[in-house]
């Protein structure tokens, strides 16, 4: 019992060393880091919300500005939880630094739980960033704290999951932005950031529901605004599932040091 | 008990390449101990496994009695590891990599500073913690490689050509360093292959050549049996029984041919008086290369290329 006991201090040490490293990788280069995303949505709000969003008038009785907030918010959590796990598990293998931690009694579970952690942790900077940056162009009223938050949290260790998987595979820098840009962009764009899929015709609102990005956009949008596409519970379901499946299968990974070791 | 047991390890690497081929090794504690041979007998691969970065294909390794594939976390946290290569973030102050493997062993951040600082200390860079890595020379961060395996005070650290392009100060710093960590208990294993180092650090050796313990012995010995040559006789006549020539070993290869062990403060006229007396003619005489010496030629010839490389 005092051994588990003291393995499971020695195993939080570890967590919070991972954890801590990441985010201050993040927090030291946050112009590349944070900034980007800060510029690109306020650019967003700015061109779609004000010039054209007028013009465009309601939609699912939300002001248009208003209605893209959420799928927004969720964007930067998305691309900043996955950046930031492919990015410094790859620049980890990349220097071999990695191995600082693989020659450490730290076990496979910790490893993964810092990593996704750091990537949600800045997924969460920027989406609160956003949020905020938001606020200054609209009058939301959070519809439930607790659906936003828990959507929040959970897309951004979906996401981080994505990230470290995409950096055990990638043998160069090259692969580790192949995912984001032929595969997340497209999938949030066409995931009812920037419009509700009831103005799609029938067919391609079907092909819509085989987007994974529709149930967190919708959900967050839920939880934000009260509205959604979706049923809640639905999304909640999926996401948990995608999120399991994913950490078994880097915990496979892992185990069989795929991409890390020979 | 041994530091470090290892039996029947072998590894192939992805693409079907052999590294190791059944080696079977053991270190007593407390012991320094080399492993010695030339550029891809497997030095690496070895270290590798026992240090949890290579996948072993087969076999058994123990560290302290804790068997690899049981208790990994056991196994790990006895070792400290010098890797060959320099494994880095370069973008890191010297101290916040040491902290950082201090937490991945999983020692709290308190107890981490005071260790850290020892560390450091020990190795002269305790002026340079704030200093991004980059900006080390190589034969700092050599030095930085052993400030952070030595973090978590491990019972067995394991270098890996830990003075490979340093230069002669720094390596001759580094060596009253192992000592010391040595004398005070501290396995050693080091793999070079420069007899040099392992004739000035260790005590015990183990000679590897393509994927194979070749040779395993105390560094007194090996360098006794370096120094002596043999010469193989052909008698004229035969010799049923050995005779009895003070100093010199001779053993029997038939009747008409003897083999003799010569150190080297013998000498050939020394011999031939002592054969003389005993009545021995001897026809002809040739040297005998043994497998040692082939293995360091090839040693040697190996470090001359490396050098006229780095001219
Ligand atoms: N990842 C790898 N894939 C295939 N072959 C490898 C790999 N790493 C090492 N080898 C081969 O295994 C042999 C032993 O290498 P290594 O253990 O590094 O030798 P040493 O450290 O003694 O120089 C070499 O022939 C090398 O080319
Ligand atoms: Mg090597």
């Amino acid at each position: 019992m005092r051994r588990r006991l003291s393995d499971w201090q020695r195993y939080w040490v570890t967590f919070e060393t991972i954890l801590t490293k990441e985010i201050m990788r993040f927090s030291r280069i946050w112009v590349q880091t944070i900034l980007p995303s800060v510029i690109t949505t306020t650019l967003y709000f700015v061109i779609f919300g004000r010039l054209i969003g007028e013009r465009i008038g309601t939609m699912d009785g939300f002001a248009y500005l208003d209605f893209i907030v959420p799928g927004l918010v969720l964007m930067g959590v998305i691309t900043n939880s996955y950046a930031n796990v492919v990015s410094s598990f790859y620049s980890s293998k990349f220097s071999r630094y990695i191995e600082e931690l693989l020659i450490s009694p730290a076990p496979n579970w910790v490893i993964l739980a810092g990593y996704v952690s750091g990537g949600a942790a800045r997924g969460l900077v920027v989406g609160t960033a956003v949020m905020l940056v938001a606020l200054l162009f609209t009058e939301i009223q959070i519809h439930s704290a607790l659906v936003t938050l828990l959507i929040c949290i959970m897309t951004a260790v979906l996401f981080s999951l994505g990230g470290f998987i995409n950096a055990i595979y990638a043998n160069s820098f090259d692969d580790i932005s192949i995912v984001p840009t032929f595969v997340l962009t497209p999938l949030t764009y066409l995931g009812g950031v920037f419009y509700s899929i009831a103005l799609l015709p029938d067919f391609w609102q079907k092909v819509s529901l085989a987007n994974p990005l529709l149930y967190m956009v919708n959900a967050f949008r839920y939880g934000l605004l009260g509205v959604s596409d979706i049923p809640i519970g639905v999304a909640f379901g999926m996401i948990m599932l995608f999120i399991v499946v994913l950490t078994a299968f880097s915990l496979q990974l892992l185990r069989r040091g795929v991409g890390v070791k020979t | 008990m041994f530091a470090l047991d290892v039996q029947q390890l072998a590894k192939v690497y992805k693409g079907g390449f052999q590294a190791l081929k059944g080696v079977d090794l053991q270190v007593d504690e407390g012991d320094f101990f080399a492993l010695l041979g030339p550029n891809g007998a497997g030095k690496s691969t070895f270290i590798g496994i026992v240090s949890s970065l290579v996948r072993k294909t087969s076999g058994r390794v123990q560290v302290f009695g804790q068997d690899l594939d049981e208790d990994p976390e056991g196994v790990k946290s006895s070792i400290g590891l010098v890797p060959q290569e320099f494994n880095f973030n370069l973008f890191l102050p010297v101290l916040e990599v040491v902290l950082n493997q201090a937490g991945y062993y999983g020692i709290p951040r308190r107890e981490a500073k005071v260790r850290a600082e020892r560390s450091l200390r020990q190795l002269d860079l305790w002026d340079r913690r704030g200093t991004e890595m980059r900006k080390l020379s190589g034969g700092l961060k050599r030095r930085l490689m052993i400030a952070r395996a030595l973090v978590h005070e491990p019972r067995l650290l394991i270098l890996d050509e830990p003075t490979a392009g340093v230069d002669i100060e720094i390596r001759r710093s580094m060596w009253s360093f192992l000592r010391e960590l040595n004398a005070k208990g501290t396995t050693i294993i080091l793999t070079t292959h420069y007899l040099e180092e392992a004739e000035s650090l260790c005590r015990n050796i183990a000679i590897i050549s393509e994927g194979a313990i070749a040779e395993r012995t105390s560094v007194a010995k090996l360098l006794g049996q370096l120094r002596t040559e043999t010469f193989v006789l052909n008698l004229k006549g035969s010799v049923s029984e050995l005779p009895e020539l003070g100093g010199f070993v001779l053993q029997h290869l038939d009747d008409c041919t003897l083999e003799v062990e010569m150190k080297r403060d013998h000498t050939i006229n020394g011999l031939f008086e002592a054969l003389s007396r005993n009545g021995i003619e001897v026809i002809s005489l040739r040297n005998k290369q043994n497998r040692l010496e082939r293995l360091f030629l090839e040693l040697v010839d190996q470090r001359a290329a490396n050098l006229e490389g780095r001219a």
